[in-house]
């Protein structure tokens, strides 16, 4: 822990009275994330039906293919007639979008604002940055392949892909979905110590807790 | 432009002068000397505005080219301040005390180049690379194809076309074994 946020600190009440407040467990919570068995039955399939039906992104332009869905906003393309919306916060949001390259700063607001979704949640990789590196596959602060990191549901490719192509990947996302496919984040929790390890091969500096709701 | 370069070829030992357009030249002057002008530029001639600040690696002649680029607002002439300072152990004098957004370009050049400004504010503080243990990676010895294989993931099964190699592929196709062209 490089930062001092994390490290425990002593505190002097008012009263005179001396605490110790370590953050992580204060703050934080410690458990790792568990696999949520997924039901096989109606009901199941029903939800499955409604969460397909409402994909809340969460409003996080990583990189420029954030600048290809302002045009899905907009009356033209129109995204909220499938029912999709943004949000402006992990809490409210199901689908995060990878839009485009992703430095490694970036990955670590990342990886905290998706283990701050609720499960169940879908990633979408924007772009072919996402896929192998895109135009950034030798560069020394871009990642190269986003599920060593994260995930990744969907892909949609190309440099940078239509709007269209978009709505494109949110149709297949609400088919995978529908199908009972998308468990993200029961493969997140399954293979937590996989993930974590890419995670901080990249990442030097952790200064986090390894989970945070 | 012309009368501000004579007059500074007058006090000051300006060892190259390009003038690149008429409204933009570039002096090269000895380190101990480089800050004395950038501040007689700003005080007495207007040059109050500092366009950027950036580096030059000269691996082969072991030396980095700072270059403190001056705008004058009123007669909208630029002038382009070089120094070659030793890539060794590489340090400056800092500017933040003529301009104080100098620091943010001095940080960046610590970060990228290695070069150190010593007093210059939160000058130590990453500012894209957090927790870079690595050479800095704007020095041309940095291999960032290298570094990117080794920490991230690459995918298999990329190839590259060099442009050359293709088309003479496409245009003397070769019929197995052997260099034809």
């Amino acid at each position: 822990m490089s930062n001092d946020l994390y490290n425990k600190t002593k505190y002097t009440l008012p009263d005179g009275q001396e605490v110790e407040i370590d953050p992580i467990r204060e703050y934080f919570c410690e458990d790792r994330p568990e696999v949520v068995e997924p039901n096989r039955n109606i009901v199941e399939r029903f939800f499955n039906w409604a969460r397909a039906e409402s994909l809340f992104i969460l409003g996080f332009g990583t990189g420029c293919g954030a600048i290809e869905m302002r045009p899905l906003m907009t009356p033209r393309f129109d995204a909220y007639r499938f029912g999709i919306q943004w949000r402006p916060t992990p809490r409210q949001a199901n689908l995060f979008i990878i839009s485009g390259y992703l430095s490694v700063k970036t990955l670590k607001r990342v990886i905290r604002s998706y283990e701050q979704m609720q499960a169940p949640k879908f990633v979408i990789g924007l772009g072919s940055c996402t896929i192998n590196g895109g135009m950034y596959w030798d560069s020394y602060n871009t990642i190269n392949r986003l599920d060593h990191y994260l995930p990744v549901d969907v892909y949609v490719a190309g440099c940078m892909p239509r709007p269209e192509a978009l709505l494109a990947g949110f149709e297949e996302l609400k088919k995978r979905i529908k199908a009972g496919k998308g468990e993200g984040a029961n493969i997140y929790a399954r293979d937590f110590d996989w993930y974590k390890a890419n995670q901080k091969q990249v990442i030097t500096d952790w200064d986090m807790p390894d989970y945070n709701w | 432009m012309e009368k501000l370069l004579n007059q500074l070829k007058a006090h000051y030992p300006l060892t190259d002068v390009i003038e690149q357009r008429p409204d933009l030249a570039f002096i090269t002057i000895p380190r101990d000397r480089a800050l004395d002008l950038v501040d007689h530029l700003k005080r007495h001639h207007g040059f109050t505005h500092l366009v950027i600040l950036t580096a030059v690696d000269w691996i082969e002649d072991g030396k980095f080219q700072l270059t403190y680029l001056l705008n004058n607002p009123a007669t909208m002439d630029d002038v382009g301040v070089r120094v070659m300072i030793d890539r060794e152990g590489a340090s400056m004098e800092s500017i933040h005390h003529l301009w104080i957004t100098a620091a943010t370009y001095q940080r960046e050049l610590k970060e990228m180049f290695g070069i150190d400004f010593p007093g210059s504010p939160r000058v130590d503080t990453p500012f894209i690379l957090e927790g870079w243990k690595d050479l800095p990676p704007y020095r041309r010895d940095f291999d960032t194809k290298a570094y990117s294989e080794r920490t991230f993931f690459p995918r298999p099964g990329r190839t590259t076309s060099d442009p050359a190699t293709h088309m003479r592929e496409k245009m003397y196709p070769t019929k197995g074994g052997g260099d034809n062209v």
